[in-house]
């Protein structure tokens, strides 16, 4: 009688069995309940800070006021690059220009980070938005008090810079290895349930179970490329050092030592220059010189192309500042452009607005796997107490009847 | 398509085979889905949204569908 009381819950106690039976088994469920278990709360914290984060530019655009650049017909000539920056440091007095970002997303306004001097740390740095075609400035919104600001520093590294990323990062391993360890225990769950099983009529600890195994295979492939593609954006402060001292540093040897030019070259010329020497390829982001994408001596104008793949993958022209001579171009080596195209993987912002909503659909079911897999573990953890609990609360005839139907 | 007929759930046992036909599927076609999208626009970012859609359906339609 009292077997048959807990009859509710022996579709995991069969389960347990099962997946105790074989040595390398019963390993495979350990690293998968201990993976989990570690990376858990972390998960469910990046999915529900990443929710809002796949439409941040919505909820910017709702939330904040901002100056929309001047309507204009196509072919509309491009204001002066220099005359637009000037326009952007007016109002920063005694600050410089040290990034210029040509938003793809909004072409028709440049955005001019600037910072306290050269050499500052651009985390300060504030952004002006300048009208692409009239230079003139529109506005530099103090972004640190958003919403999606918090939630961005939430995911990122909350609060905790470099030590934040990586950890995260290190949570994301054990998410791709507990979505890995997960496949190979599924199996001995799913002996003898049909694919797609939900046992509706049973206790809540074998529903939880079918939507656990249901949601995890179903969800497989995009977890863990949204989860690797996330461990990957937390190194990129490392991919970028090792750009510099690779790559940069390749580039620029004979200009080594080199002071900051006292006259610098119109920014304008340098990207027409990086312009013409790609000519397939449109601006996308300018760093002055002596900042952190480039040497003392050169601005860096970083290229894209104009497919989805190419306007990721950027590729640099390093201008010397002093001649306005273009000194060399290379295609980014395959680290950073593993970084690049991790980006919109992790993002999902590559095929228009459906494709985010589907993100956010599968980020909430993710959030469901970890819930249901978190249910799971405290309830196995206290077997007798959930057993006496489906022995008190459910009707012996019923649970009875549905062990003989099953 | 006999899994959509809400067949009785429970069965004799399966081959490793049996239990990772539907699911190796799945994960093949979110593969597609996940890198079209990467490869253009238009009609690529279409085959990317009904790839993706698939699991979200297959999870509605195994949790909603009605016990015989």
């Amino acid at each position: 009688m009292g077997l048959r009381l807990h009859g509710g819950s022996a579709e995991c106690v069969e389960n347990l069995v099962v997946i105790a039976g074989t040595r390398p088994l019963r390993r495979w469920h350990w690293v998968h309940k201990w993976s989990s278990i570690v990376c858990t709360v972390f998960m469910l914290m990046l999915c529900i800070t990443g929710l809002p984060l796949i439409f941040h530019h919505e909820i910017d655009h709702l939330l904040h006021e901002e100056v929309d650049p001047s309507v204009v017909p196509p072919g509309t000539p491009k204001a002066n690059l220099d005359q637009a920056v000037a326009n952007a440091l007016a109002k920063f007095p005694g600050q410089v220009p040290q990034f210029l970002i040509f938003d793809r997303d909004e072409p028709n306004a440049l955005m001019v980070s600037i910072g306290s001097s050269i050499k500052s740390n651009p985390v300060d740095n504030r952004i002006a938005r300048v009208d692409v075609h009239t230079a003139a400035f529109l506005d530099s919104p103090d972004v640190t008090g958003r919403f999606t600001y918090l939630m961005l520093r939430l995911h990122s590294d909350m609060f905790a810079g470099l030590p934040g990323k990586l950890f995260l990062g290190l949570m994301g391993i054990l998410f791709c290895v507990a979505v890995i360890s997960g496949i190979v225990v599924y199996a001995p769950s799913m002996r003898k349930l049909r694919f797609g099983a939900y046992r509706k009529d049973r206790p809540r600890i074998v529903r939880r179970l079918d939507v656990h195994n249901l949601a995890g295979i179903l969800l497989v492939m995009w977890t863990l490329v949204v989860g690797f593609t996330g461990v990957i954006n937390t190194w990129a402060d490392l991919v970028l050092k090792m750009w510099q001292y690779g790559q940069l540093a390749e580039m620029t040897a004979q200009y080594k030592g080199r002071e900051i030019p006292t006259k610098l070259t119109p920014v304008e010329e340098a990207v027409k220059v990086a312009q013409q020497a790609i000519p397939h390829m449109q601006p996308a982001f300018v760093s002055y010189p002596g900042t952190l994408f480039t040497s003392n001596t050169h601005y860096a104008v970083f290229m894209r192309g104009d497919t989805p793949v190419t306007s990721r993958l950027l590729k640099p022209a390093l201008i010397d500042a002093e001649t306005g001579k273009l000194t060399d171009s290379r295609d980014m080596p395959w680290y950073v452009s593993t970084l690049f195209l991790s980006q919109p993987l992790h993002f999902g912002d590559y095929g228009g607005m459906p494709l985010k909503i589907i993100w956010a659909i599968l980020d909430i079911i993710t959030i469901v796997i970890l819930w249901t897999g978190l249910y799971l573990w405290l309830r196995r953890r206290k077997p007798a107490a959930s057993a006496t609990r489906a022995g008190a609360s459910a009707d012996p005839q019923r649970i009875e009847g549905q062990a003989v139907t099953s | 398509m006999t899994m959509l007929r809400t067949p009785p759930v429970r069965t004799s046992r399966r081959t490793l085979a049996q239990i990772f036909t539907w699911p190796l599927l799945i994960g093949v076609l979110s593969t597609v889905g996940l890198i079209s999208a990467l490869v253009g626009d238009g009609l690529w970012d279409g085959v990317s949204w009904l790839a993706l859609l698939l699991p979200i359906l297959l999870y509605a339609l195994f949790l909603l569908r009605p016990r015989r």
